[in-house]
């Protein structure tokens, strides 16, 4: 893991006046920043603001946007809305772990792809689908996956 | 107002809850999440109530009383609803009541056996959904058995300010959590362990470690007392069970230094030491070299002879006693008294001279009265809280708390400590000055209050003396020239200074930090001087605050175990007051002459000093200079120990006595807000042992003076006729909440704050004094200033917590803190060992690396017999008071061994 150079993030604690009540944000901030939000980053923001360990870590914990895993290079998002269950999504979900050898919420070794499941993507027409960063792949079927995947 | 609660009309306040009318008026409603000092959030849906004005359920605990409402508790739909809820929670709760710690007091428990639901409608709760988290020595946290009522979560951010757990996760998978998820155990955690989230679990989702399947809440004998670790006097439940004490719970009772059950985690889990094995269980006489079990009458008359033979040969004045501030009021009483009246020595002390002695001598002098001016309860009323030299969250764990707590309200803290502590981090300032530097900081402030004109010119006036020449005295102080003695910033000095003066109510806190120099005394005098030039004396939230450490310290000095005074504060040297005390203690012996105090009996030993009867204290560990304690202690002809273990000083003694322990016996301790409360009997002492006021009566009696007490309330009685502060107090007044003295006969219902219209000693007196460096400074060869210290988990000699195992195993070894600056310029890392030698020995350790102390400065707790600071201390004394300079050693460090791990 890269180290993280904190003092590098001041500057949004001073855009945020180092203030309680702005959590949210900083972390959001940050997030964008950095991608994630490890913990010597919790204990720096906590210092910070005065704020507890156990309340930013409750946040962070709540909200699915934070996460405290580094991101690979693109995201994968594998819809299990309902559509997509039912015509194979978790055929598709299987095959991605077997290709990209990691489960649900893990980056591959090569900070590649990180993988994540997601809610209905509004794009039922062409299920099952995946998104990968802003782009949807549709119609999939498990032997299609490494095609998709070595695009990138 | 009128409301009708169930077809029956009521009367009730504005303002209050459905849920509390319905209390007060006898009517229960069931409640999950509701506890009565806490927030109401309404989230367990039990103490649903039918809204007959809208037909809506509402929650009573958050629903407010409104003139003519009427509500139904328990209505077929009320009912059916609280069925349904219980039903869902039972649904995803595991069923294992037989086993559970809980059972038997469990609201869930209880609620399904009134509401018969056996299992629920939607299922069994087949398998766990999380892991059981148990990775420290207190408290498990098991999160499905957690009903999320979040009582565990509002206690610790609310009462006990620790932060330390919260609801992490969300939607199903929601659960209680600490930092990161890595339970209370956890490197980030914040957990004090003091337990009070497991006295309010509804549930056995929280439950404490050492009392597993010891015993249930209905298997237990329950008795209130008072807590025999530090001066706050928290108020305890032991809970015993076949002469064992198994676990602590709280008490929540208005009126008392905690209403809301708070407890540290020595209250909490340091009861151990009580059924130890090694505790003293027979008298022991060292024969040839090593010890013998004895019988009582042979050592009991063994000591009488001794003594009297001293005594004959050399006169009083060749005997010493140490009392001791872990024993009752009516034990020191009867000791000074035994010293006193029977031997004719005033030489008779305790360790407050190694603590307070210089509080006492200073807020005498200014005030007219050694103790805290206020009252705990007074904390969070103040706009500005002024903490110097005192580590409240660590060594006054309830007192810290209450102080985050009126910080989260919007008090303002000022933090004045070489240390980088807990609340310095919460302060509005904080300050780090160098450890002695205190008449210089203190000097500071009062100059620049004074050039600002923010001195209380009225008060000055009309309530004080002395004031043009303090005016003169701090007239150098510049804050430019206190930076340069202190290290303190001059903009900071300023800062601290308006802070204090322009608060309305501003009160101030210390401890250690301020008394244990050679200028200890001018220490107190310089805070009182602050306060008096602010007008922050006499008034509620305001004062100086000395925080006493131990139990009954202060009640000990009350009483009389001091080499100066009698009970009650009362000159040793004033003829009429001997004349008093020799009329009511019917006694020839007395005498006029100041007694040697703790460390002058040491330094006599062997010479002035024959023979020394110590109870209950522990001076190889807790004085200044080791080596020169132990070779007092074999120089003495005779040496009676009378305590509850074999401790490293007993080992030195002639006899030994074993002597009851807090939970053994009955009396009474004295806490730092001047609150006498009882101890109340739990379980019989081990094998032989008794109360040491027993033991006190035997000698007494053996030497011909006959002591013949029933029981402590009868000295309690006997001490109220000679002691003006106490002449109200009498067991039979105490109740459950207590005196606090000044409590002159009755009808007095006691003094919440002190010197209101008037000082004790008429007007407040300003004493100025100017700035004295520490006896020692670094020099080239001993480069560091070491500071002595307590911390949060251990207490005092080790005596009660390092026989108490959970405490132990979190805490087992010795340390030094260092800052990482020094730590890398020694090439030392975390957990190496490392030597520490002053110029009078030298101990190991190991190393902690960090950043709350400053470069160039050590801290060492003192607790620890394998790695004793006080080998190193400077027995160097206050001239007033006679406390050593225990703060400040010059000290050298060398690494020893690396550390491997």
């Amino acid at each position: 893991m890269a180290v993280i150079k904190l003092s590098a993030l001041d500057h949004i604690f001073e855009k945020y006046e180092e203030k309680k009540g702005n959590l949210i944000p900083v972390l959001h901030d940050i997030q964008e920043e950095i991608g994630y939000l490890p913990v010597e980053v919790q204990r720096y923001a906590s210092k910070k603001l005065g704020v507890a360990m156990s309340k930013i870590y409750g946040v962070i914990s709540f909200y699915s946007f934070f996460t405290t895993e580094p991101k690979g290079e693109h995201t994968i998002g594998v819809c299990m809305g309902t559509a997509c269950y039912v015509k194979g999504a978790e055929d598709i979900l299987n095959r991605l772990k077997e290709e990209l050898e990691i489960e649900t919420g893990q980056t591959t070794a090569d900070n590649k792809f990180t993988m994540t499941v997601t809610r209905c993507l509004g794009t039922c027409s062409m299920a099952p689908v995946i998104m990968i960063d802003e782009q949807v792949h549709g119609n999939l079927t498990a032997a299609k996956i490494p095609e998709v995947i070595n695009k990138y | 107002m009128e409301i009708i609660i169930d077809n029956k009309k009521i009367e009730v306040d504005k303002g209050k809850t459905v849920l509390e009318a319905a209390k007060e008026n006898g009517i229960v409603i069931p409640t999950l999440c509701h506890s009565s000092f806490l927030e109401d959030v309404g989230a367990c849906r039990m103490c649903l109530i039918e809204d007959l004005a809208d037909g809506k359920l509402k929650t009573s605990c958050t629903t407010e009383v409104k003139e003519g409402m009427e509500v139904l508790t328990k209505s077929e739909r009320v009912e059916d609803s609280r069925r349904t809820i219980l039903d869902l929670l039972i649904s995803d709760h595991p069923l294992d009541c037989m086993t559970c710690e809980a059972g038997g007091n469990c609201i869930l428990q209880d609620l399904a056996y009134h509401y018969g639901i056996e299992r629920s409608s939607y299922g069994a709760k087949v398998e766990r959904r999380f892991e059981i988290e148990r990775n420290n020595e207190f408290i498990e946290l098991d999160p499905d058995k957690c009903i999320l009522c979040g009582k565990c979560i509002r206690v610790d951010q609310d009462i006990q300010c620790s932060d330390a757990i919260d609801f992490v996760d969300r939607g199903f998978q929601t659960k209680v959590g600490a930092a990161n998820d890595e339970g209370l155990g956890g490197e980030d955690s914040t957990c004090v362990f003091c337990g009070q989230c497991v006295e309010l679990c509804p549930t056995g989702a929280l439950s404490y470690i050492p009392s597993q399947n010891k015993g249930r809440e209905y298997d237990f004998e329950k008795t209130v007392t008072t807590c025999p670790y530090c001066g706050v006097g928290c108020q305890l439940e032991l809970k015993t069970r076949d002469r064992k004490v198994i676990e602590v719970g709280s008490v929540y009772r208005e009126g008392t230094p905690n209403p809301y059950g708070e407890a540290c985690v020595k209250g909490r889990f340091g009861y151990d030491f009580i059924n130890h094995p090694d505790r003293l269980k027979k008298p022991l006489i060292k024969r040839n070299g090593s010890f013998e079990e004895a019988e009582w009458e042979e050592a009991l008359s063994m000591v009488a002879e001794r003594l009297t033979e001293i005594k004959d040969e050399y006169g009083g004045r060749a005997l010493a006693g140490l009392s001791s501030a872990k024993c009752t009021n009516e034990e020191n009483y009867l000791m000074q008294k035994f010293m006193r009246a029977v031997i004719g020595t005033n030489s008779v002390d305790h360790c407050a001279r190694l603590c307070h002695a210089s509080t006492v001598a200073g807020l005498v002098k200014a005030f007219g009265s050694g103790a805290m001016t206020n009252s705990i309860a007074e904390i969070e009323g103040s706009d500005v809280i002024f903490v110097i030299g005192s580590n409240p969250t660590e060594n006054h764990p309830v007192i810290g708390s209450k102080m985050k707590k009126a910080q989260k309200q919007g008090t303002k803290l000022i933090v004045a400590d070489p240390r980088q502590i807990e609340l310095s981090s919460l302060a509005e300032v904080a300050i780090q000055h160098r450890p002695g530097t205190d008449v210089a900081l203190l000097n500071g402030l009062i100059h620049v209050i004074i050039d600002e004109g923010l001195a209380d010119q009225k008060f000055i006036e009309e309530r004080t003396e002395n004031y043009e020449y303090l005016a003169s005295v701090v007239e150098d102080y510049t804050p430019e020239k206190v930076e340069e003695i202190t290290g303190v910033e001059a903009v900071k000095i300023k800062k601290a200074a308006r802070l204090y003066a322009e608060a309305d109510k501003a009160a101030i806190y210390f401890a250690m930090g301020i008394t244990q120099h050679r200028t200890g005394t001018d220490n107190v005098l310089s805070v009182a001087n602050l306060a008096l030039l602010t007008g922050n004396v006499g008034r509620e939230s305001t004062g100086v605050n000395p925080l006493r450490g131990q139990n009954n310290v202060q009640g000990a000095c009350d009483l009389g175990a001091l080499s100066n005074v009698y009970p009650g504060y009362q000159s040793v040297e004033d003829p009429e007051i001997k004349e008093k005390f020799a009329r009511a203690w019917e006694t020839e012996e007395l005498s006029e002459e100041v007694g040697l105090t703790v460390v002058e009996i040491f330094k006599q030993a062997g010479k002035e000093i024959k023979g020394l009867y110590i109870i209950g204290e522990n001076p190889v560990i807790s004085d200044p200079d080791q080596r020169h304690i132990e070779e007092s202690l074999d120089k003495l002809d005779f040496l009676v120990v009378e305590d509850i273990f074999l401790t490293e000083t007993a080992k030195f003694a002639d006899v030994v006595l074993p002597a009851a322990c807090f939970a053994e016996k009955e009396g009474t301790f004295t806490n730092t807000e001047r609150r006498i409360q009882k101890v109340n009997q739990a379980i019989e002492p081990p094998g032989e042992a008794r109360a040491d006021w027993k033991i006190i009566s035997e000698i007494s009696t053996r030497m011909g003076y006959q002591m013949n007490y029933d029981s402590p309330a009868e000295i309690m009685a006997e001490i109220a006729e000679v002691t003006p502060i106490y002449g109200g107090i009498y067991a039979d007044r105490l109740g459950d909440k207590g005196l606090q003295w000044p409590c002159k006969d009755r009808e007095d219902p006691g003094t919440k704050f002190l010197h209101q219209g008037e000082f004790a000693r008429g007007k407040g007196k300003f004493h100025p004094v100017t700035y004295i460096p520490p006896a020692e400074e670094v020099d080239e060869e001993y480069d560091f200033i070491m500071m002595t210290g307590r911390m949060l988990y251990h207490f005092h000699t080790g005596t009660m917590t390092r026989n108490s195992e959970p405490i132990d195993k979190h805490e087992p070894d010795a340390y030094l803190e260092i800052n990482e600056k020094d730590a890398k310029k020694l090439r030392i890392k975390e957990g190496d060992r490392v030597r520490v030698t002053s110029r009078r020995g030298e101990v190991e350790t190991n190393v902690r690396i960090g950043e709350r102390v400053q470069p160039g400065q050590i801290f060492m707790p003192f607790h620890y017999a394998e790695s004793p600071a006080n080998r190193l201390t400077n027995p160097v004394l206050d001239q007033d008071a006679k406390i050593p300079e225990l703060k400040v050693t010059a000290v050298k460090i060398e690494k020893v061994k690396s550390n491997k791990i």
